[in-house]
């Protein structure tokens, strides 16, 4: 079953609800990231999105099986956009429903975190004064090492990404 | 006028490389041999460095020998053993693990000696400081040496470092690299025969903008995307140091020391900013 979608298009939010709608289910919970008007002090216009979208899914896929896996959650799914988003549009959703709430909500929060350090996508922000550019990741930790040697998906750590929030 | 001596170094245990580093092939024949060949007829005499349990191993076996005659470890055992064996002459000390190694390096080296200084070397292109095992070490060189090493310290290195020393600049890009592991005998392989790894580059967000295209085709002699990566850098002005990249390599993350191979699709991934 497909868990995480790269999009390149709006989606239908409510057949991904839907989707999560399981009679042993007692709750569900959502994550939406929209594209917000500034950023650090700039006028944000809008933002592009673009994603290696092959290994996107692939490592997407892979974050959603470990929430499964780590949590007692009963469905889970992820969808990122790529291509050009206007001021309000949903850049990111993660919809996860569970027999009880608490683990809805942590692996909610998982997912989240580990989309935004792990997937491979990058953001591009187009401000009002007619300006563009790739987002730095000014909060990164150091990433892996060029030499390190084990492939972990374990979410102790930070893939170089960084915690820039929306 | 002192005699001018060869010294190839076969001594070492090739720990890292896995098998015996004097056996390898690059010139269609053991690289101990190939070493001894170029070096003979530029001396008056010529001979291997070996430890004493080496002495009977088949490939060493053939050549006129210096036997480790002092027990420490390291090549100054070798350098040390010749100088007690023949203490009037001066010695060409060649480690035989530098497949680039060419003629036109030894005959400089020769060239350049004119007695006055200690020891003749070449600048390492590396880090600048003097290359010990591709040197001719004079005499007064090889018993400041055994000064050194009854004070505890062995490398020859330093020795070259804190004498009078003439430095040379090198003459033959990688020609003083030595080869100790798998991954480096097989770039140096690649190198040797002209044989190339074709390449598919892909490029995303900022890396494809300032390299101006998505994809590219590269041919390269280097045998893991380390080297790559700088080089792209450098050509392409990526604002990212290497340590801060993962790699994908066919669609998948992998480890920048997996060993690359023709057809191979290689994607540098910058830190990601998504959600």
């Amino acid at each position: 079953m497909t868990h995480f979608l790269m999009a390149d298009a709006p989606v239908d939010l409510n057949a991904l609800r839907d989707g999560l709608h399981l009679a042993e289910a007692g709750g569900f919970c959502t994550f939406e990231g929209w594209v917000r008007n500034s950023n650090e002090g700039r006028a944000v216009d809008g933002l592009e999105y673009e994603a290696y979208a092959a290994l996107a899914v692939k490592e997407g896929e892979r974050i959603i099986e470990e929430a499964l896996a780590r949590f007692e959650i009963s469905h889970a799914v992820a969808m990122h956009r790529t291509g050009t988003l206007r001021i309000g549009d949903v850049a990111v959703w993660i919809g996860v429903s569970a027999p009880h709430r608490d683990a809805a909500f942590r692996a909610c929060r998982y997912i989240i975190d580990e989309i935004k350090h792990r997937v491979p996508v990058w953001k591009k922000e187009h401000y009002l004064d007619g300006d563009a550019e790739w987002v730095a990741c000014h909060h990164c930790q150091t990433a892996p090492r060029a030499s390190d040697e084990s492939h972990d998906h374990g979410h102790h750590h930070d893939h170089g990404s960084c915690g820039h929030q929306h | 006028m002192r005699p001018l001596y060869g010294l190839v170094l076969a001594g070492g245990v090739s720990s890292r490389m896995g098998q015996d580093k004097a056996a390898l092939t690059y010139h269609g024949e053991p690289q101990l041999r190939y070493a001894f060949e170029v070096l003979s007829p530029m001396v008056e005499r010529c001979f291997v460095s070996v430890r004493p349990a080496q002495k009977n191993e088949p490939l060493r076996a053939g050549f006129p020998q210096i036997v480790d005659a002092v027990d420490i470890d390291g090549p100054a055992a070798g350098l040390l053993s010749a100088h007690q064996a023949y203490p009037e002459a001066a010695w060409l000390v060649l480690a035989c693990d530098l497949p680039l190694l060419d003629r036109v390096t030894l005959e400089t080296l020769i060239g350049a000696c004119q007695h006055q200084h200690t020891a003749v070397a070449y600048r390492s292109e590396h880090d600048g400081l003097p290359e010990p095992l591709c040197a001719i070490w004079e005499p007064a060189a090889l018993e400041a040496l055994v000064r050194q090493v009854a004070g505890g310290r062995n490398c020859p290195r330093k020795l070259l470092i804190n004498s009078d020393t003439l430095l040379l600049s090198p003459q033959t890009q990688g020609a003083l690299d030595n080869i100790n592991t798998p991954e480096e005998r097989e770039s140096v392989t690649r190198r040797l025969g002209g044989q190339m790894i074709r390449l598919e580059v892909e490029y995303f967000a900022q890396m494809r903008e300032l390299a101006g295209q998505k994809t590219e085709t590269v041919e390269t002699a280097f045998g893991t995307v380390g080297p790559l990566y700088e080089q792209l850098k450098e050509k392409y002005g990526f604002p990212f140091e290497a340590s801060r990249l993962r790699v994908a390599l066919n669609g998948d993350f992998a480890s920048w020391t997996q060993p690359l191979m023709t057809g191979d699709h290689v994607v540098f991934i910058p830190p990601v900013t998504g959600g």
